[in-house]
């Protein structure tokens, strides 16, 4: 029993990674409409460029909002640039666009930065909370963030009027133009948060799994679970749903014999296609009604 | 007789003559020529294992240095490095463009288990010696099927059976709990942990596999910790090695930690973990780790530095895969000045298989490298080591861990 | 924060335009027949001719163009033509790939013999997976797709299968040699096996796309509902094709099993499936050629990159993939058939 309590918190500990890099996926999906297959890297670089500053001699909390500024400057900087002039190319280019950016993160990072780990801080400190190392102050930190930032974003699509431009520009273009909300600059709007939003996931992520180039592509599959199981268009349901996949991939691995450990990767992404198929929106998703 | 079959006589004779006189032993296989050798090799530079690729960086800059030295009797060292991100068929590739298109003399050093193996038949039917290939699994030593490749470093299989020797010597009433990645390099360790005991294989009482997609290894810790073991083997890669340690410590859980060498960095892996946890940790070694204050004032130490700082300065001076790729290149150099003016590949296999304690500035005193016609493991001692906080310390004999008993 | 999303009318114009892979119009004034008909030869001679003029590396190249061609193919006729986007066409090569070696290696089957077996197991694995495609809608399939391409490896390197599947070493397979004594060498022989197999898809995906079928797949692809009211069985269709699809995957998978002599599981990760679908949208989606150009461009320019810089060759190929999206963003075949009408209406 102790060990399924225990498996149950470990997994609400990976799971809080997952919620994180879930809630940046989210985002960029409301802005675009599109999953953004590049958003591990981008949330990777952001993380070594808050090393870099803090290497640099730059204090912790002063290089976390550097980076999430700068990250925020960027998306908005990447959508102007690689992806406005594919703006009437078919999803099919847009897709391979990701994949671009992947490989140019991806690499640029291991040239500049290398491939060996390299330890991150944590402002939340390393002991453990409650004794016996049930969960770890960073960890507990993490979720905490987490669900600030699911806050922040809550306030920022209901009640501010940004955020509801940004809404009506992804949900109905044509008419949101009608009303006077510049999409184009929605849609960069959107890039910049979720790349901020990333920044954060990655300074998040990094104490626990140490920083290196590749550090981010399981993590996004995981992410991509989580937000496909809370339904793409509620980051309530996204953050859910990778507290959900995380409990589930440890329990997995500690109680199905033999293969448990092995198929990991496979449980959480035979999830998402036991969700879509049963609830393709998610299980907190909206349901989209078509007129034809 | 006709005039002229007399000077078709002389002809002949002279001919054979001047064929069967001691040749001035300049021979030549593809790649080599008075002024160079090409060598070919294939490094995972990008993808999930490019971590590795700085042993190839490390490697091309040891060959920058000999040949700003000279060269090897003469002749400049021509590396040729394709890439293949550990992919088998990017693999087969890159060994056919150096073997057919790029005729190099042979292939040193390619990395990977599932990466060699996919040109292991290949290099044997083309003849072509696969020198030293980067992994130790334990099937490269095959000099009965496979005559053209080699290995490098001890063998996985070697140092599980290192540590099983060391269990029933030390710890016989152990209940050992095994953290190991789920492929070809932590099952081969694995093996040789368990045929290493034998019959007291019962003690290990956990076997849990992580994958390298795993983000952390926690839940794979909370279960082993759960199994009520009170000896840790960790047999992972350096990321994996740090979060193991570092978990053991947050859990509050004090086994008896082994971790294996591959993971066994000061810089790549305790510190990041936390020099505290990482306290008591053994492990074993065959070449100097370089953040190990120890050897800060080796002559041997230094060398490495000096060259580290003259042609690599951009190379991580805490990683140990610059340390190991020095080593290996050292062998190479040793190996190709044995050669002489014979450049054939033959030859390089023979001269190869013929290392006689050789010993290198970077390995462990005591460790040397020997290879014979029927051994094809160059490095197969090791010693046990434990970390006191600030260095690992070395204990026991230096010892070998031979497979075939 | 949820709420129902209604989508008017007014929407589906671009939802249709996002939603279907390049679909331009026919244009009114055609190639001549003609000289469709002069290329297609002049390329059936280069082919045929290439592999006593080069060396065995470069026929070796060219042989793994075809396999990714014929890969490519396969997911062109599902994605180009059905619109249904999968980004996991790597676990249908591993399949075939595996198929191939397994029967060769314990069961001792003849190399030709696996191909058709390889086929239909293939076709078999992608019609099942096509009925829970059925439900997801395209980025969501392209993400479950995606799942399947990298949960591949891991199923491959399972304890339980180890025995058959030779776990994370792989198993070795035999190149099979030129029959009947012909004066070829193995390369050359397997280049010729692939051509000839690779010929005979395509004329048949030829058959099958311009065929009542062909139509009514594209009829799901541009407009399902449409389609559905016509009376056209979504659901046969879609499964079929998908089916369809794999079987070329398959096939291109063992044919790769001996040409590269090895299969493994780090063979068949979402690199792979990310290639195959990145030369898909560079060759031209919704045409035959272009998954030839498509697997060219697999094969060369990594080497490329790699030339280029090679601690940067990630970045520089990431780069060349935009460069290509920008300038032809209907693919290479979509740029070459743009070049050729103007030629031929400037000649009218």
């Amino acid at each position: 029993m102790d060990l399924f309590v225990h498996q149950i918190l470990a997994g609400l500990a990976t799971g809080a990674i997952y919620a994180c890099i879930a809630l940046a996926i989210v985002m960029i999906y409301q802005a675009i409409h599109h999953l953004n297959f590049a958003q591990g890297e981008m949330a990777m670089f952001s993380t070594f460029i808050a090393w870099q500053l803090i290497e640099w001699g730059v204090p912790y909390w002063g290089a976390f909002f550097l980076t999430i500024a700068v990250s925020f400057v960027g998306g908005i900087v990447i959508e102007r640039v690689v992806f406005k002039p594919l703006h009437s190319a078919p999803v099919l280019a847009h897709i391979v666009a990701f994949i671009a950016l992947f490989a140019i993160f991806n690499s640029v990072a291991g040239f500049v930065w290398d491939f060996t780990i390299k330890p991150f801080p944590t402002p939340f400190g390393q002991e453990a909370l409650f004794g016996a190392g049930l969960i770890g102050a960073h960890h507990a930190g993490m979720i905490a963030v987490t669900l600030l930032l699911l806050v922040l974003l809550f306030l920022f699509f209901r009640n501010t009027r940004v955020g509801l431009s940004m809404r009506a520009a992804a949900s109905n273009p044509d008419s949101a133009r009608l009303v006077g909300v510049r999409v184009g600059w929605m849609i960069a709007l959107g890039w910049g948060m979720a790349a901020a939003i990333g920044a954060v996931a990655g300074m998040m992520i990094a104490p626990v799994v140490f920083l290196e180039p590749n550090m981010m592509l399981a993590i996004l599959i995981y992410g991509f679970a989580g937000a496909v199981v809370g339904g793409l268009t509620s980051p309530g349901g996204a953050v859910i749903g990778g507290f959900a996949v995380g409990i589930v991939e440890n329990l997995a691995g500690t109680y199905i014999p033999v293969v448990g450990s092995e198929l990991k990767l496979a449980i959480a992404l035979a999830l998402i296609v036991a969700v879509l198929m049963f609830k393709p929106t998610g299980i907190f998703g909206a349901r989209i009604v078509t007129r034809v | 007789m006709t005039t002229r079959t007399i000077l078709s006589l002389t002809a002949l004779a002279a001919g054979i003559a001047l064929v069967a006189a001691p040749a001035a032993a300049q021979e030549y296989g593809p790649g080599a020529s008075d002024s160079a050798i090409k060598i070919g090799h294939i490094n995972p530079y990008s993808g999930p294992a490019s971590a590795y690729g700085t042993i190839g960086k490390t490697i091309a800059a040891y060959f920058d240095k000999i040949n700003a030295e000279g060269g090897i009797n003469g002749r400049k060292l021509e590396l040729i490095s394709y890439d293949d991100g550990y992919s088998p068929p990017k693999t087969v590739e890159q060994a056919r463009k150096l073997v057919e298109s790029d005729e190099v003399l042979f292939i040193f050093q390619s990395l990977g288990t599932p990466t060699n193996s996919a040109i292991h038949k290949y290099m044997n039917v083309k003849k072509v010696p696969q020198l030293f290939v980067a992994t130790g699994a334990t099937k490269w030593g095959d000099p009965q099927n496979f005559p053209w490749t080699m290995g490098w470093q001890p063998n996985y299989q070697s140092e599980g059976r290192i540590y099983a020797n060391f269990l029933m010597a030390e710890h016989p009433d152990a209940k050992v709990g095994v953290l190991y990645q789920n492929d070809d390099y932590g099952k081969d360790v694995l093996q040789g942990l368990t045929d290493g005991l034998g019959d007291k294989a019962s003690m290990i009482v956990a076997e849990v596999p992580y994958e390298t997609s795993d983000p952390t290894v926690d839940s794979q810790i909370l279960k082993l910790k759960d199994s009520g073991a009170d000896v840790l083997v960790t047999i992972a890669t350096p990321k994996f090695a740090a979060q193991s340690i570092r978990k053991v410590a947050e859990l509050g859980w004090t086994p008896l930690h082994i971790v294996n060498n591959v993971a066994s960095s000061v810089g790549s892996v305790l510190k990041p973990a936390g020099l505290e946890n990482s306290k008591g940790v053994i492990s074993t070694a065959y070449h100097k780790d370089p953040t190990d204050l120890q050897w800060k004032d080796d002559p041997n130490y230094k060398e490495w530095e000096a060259f580290m700082n003259e042609y690599f300065p951009d190379g991580d001076k805490t990683s140990s895969f610059t340390v190991y790729g020095y080593a290996a290149a050292q062998t190479l150099e040793q190996v190709l000045k044995q050669a002489g003016d014979t450049l054939t590949r033959e030859n390089i296999m023979k001269q190869a298989a013929s290392l006689d304690n050789l010993e290198l500035g970077m390995l462990l005193p005591g460790v040397t490298v020997d290879t014979s016609e029927t051994d094809f493991f160059p490095i197969e001692k090791m010693q046990m080591q434990r970390f006191n906080g600030e260095t690992w310390e070395l204990f026991g004999p230096v010892m070998s861990g031979e497979v075939s008993g | 924060m949820t709420m129902d999303r209604t989508i008017s009318p007014a929407d589906a114009p671009e939802k249709a335009r996002t939603a279907t892979p390049a679909a331009t119009a026919k244009p009114a004034a055609a190639i001549p027949v003609a000289w469709q008909r002069a290329a297609l030869i002049a390329g059936l001679v280069v082919a045929i001719a290439l592999p006593f003029m080069v060396k065995n590396f470069t026929i070796f190249q060219f042989t793994t163009v075809m396999i990714y061609a014929i890969a490519i193919l396969g997911l062109s006729l599902l994605t180009g033509f059905n619109g249904q986007f999968s980004l996991g066409h790597s676990t249908f090569v591993a399949i075939g790939a595996y198929t191939t070696a397994i029967l060769m290696e314990f069961a001792g089957f003849g190399f030709y013999w696996t191909l058709p077996l390889s086929g239909i197991i293939c076709f078999l694995f992608g019609f099942l997976f096509g009925f829970p495609a059925l439900r997801l809608e395209s980025i969501y399939l392209a993400l479950a797709t995606f799942a399947l391409a990298v949960a591949t490896p891991q199923v491959l390197k399972l304890s339980p299968l180890e025995h058959w599947t030779g776990g994370v070493q792989g198993l070795i397979v035999f190149k099979p040699e030129a029959p009947f004594g012909l004066p070829l060498n193995g390369d050359q022989w397997m280049y010729f096996v692939t051509l000839a197999i690779g010929l005979f898809l395509a004329v048949c995906a030829v058959n099958l796309v311009n065929s009542r079928t062909g139509r009514a797949m594209k009829a799901i692809r541009d407009n399902p509902i449409a389609a559905r009211a016509m009376g056209i069985n979504i659901a046969l269709y879609k499964t079929t094709t998908f089916g369809i699809s794999a079987a070329y995957a398959g096939i291109a998978g063992s044919l790769s099993a001996v040409v590269v002599q090895f299969v493994a599981p780090d063979s068949f990760t979402f690199v792979l499936a990310i290639g195959l679908f990145v030369g898909l949208v560079i060759g031209g989606v919704g045409t035959i050629a272009g998954a030839l150009f498509g697997g060219l461009f697999l094969v060369f320019v990594p080497n490329i990159a790699e030339e280029v810089s090679k601690g940067l060759a990630g970045a520089v190929y990431g780069v060349i993939l935009l460069l290509v999206i920008y300038l032809m963003p209907t693919g290479a075949v979509g740029l070459i058939k743009t070049a050729a009408l103007k030629l031929a209406t400037r000649r009218r």
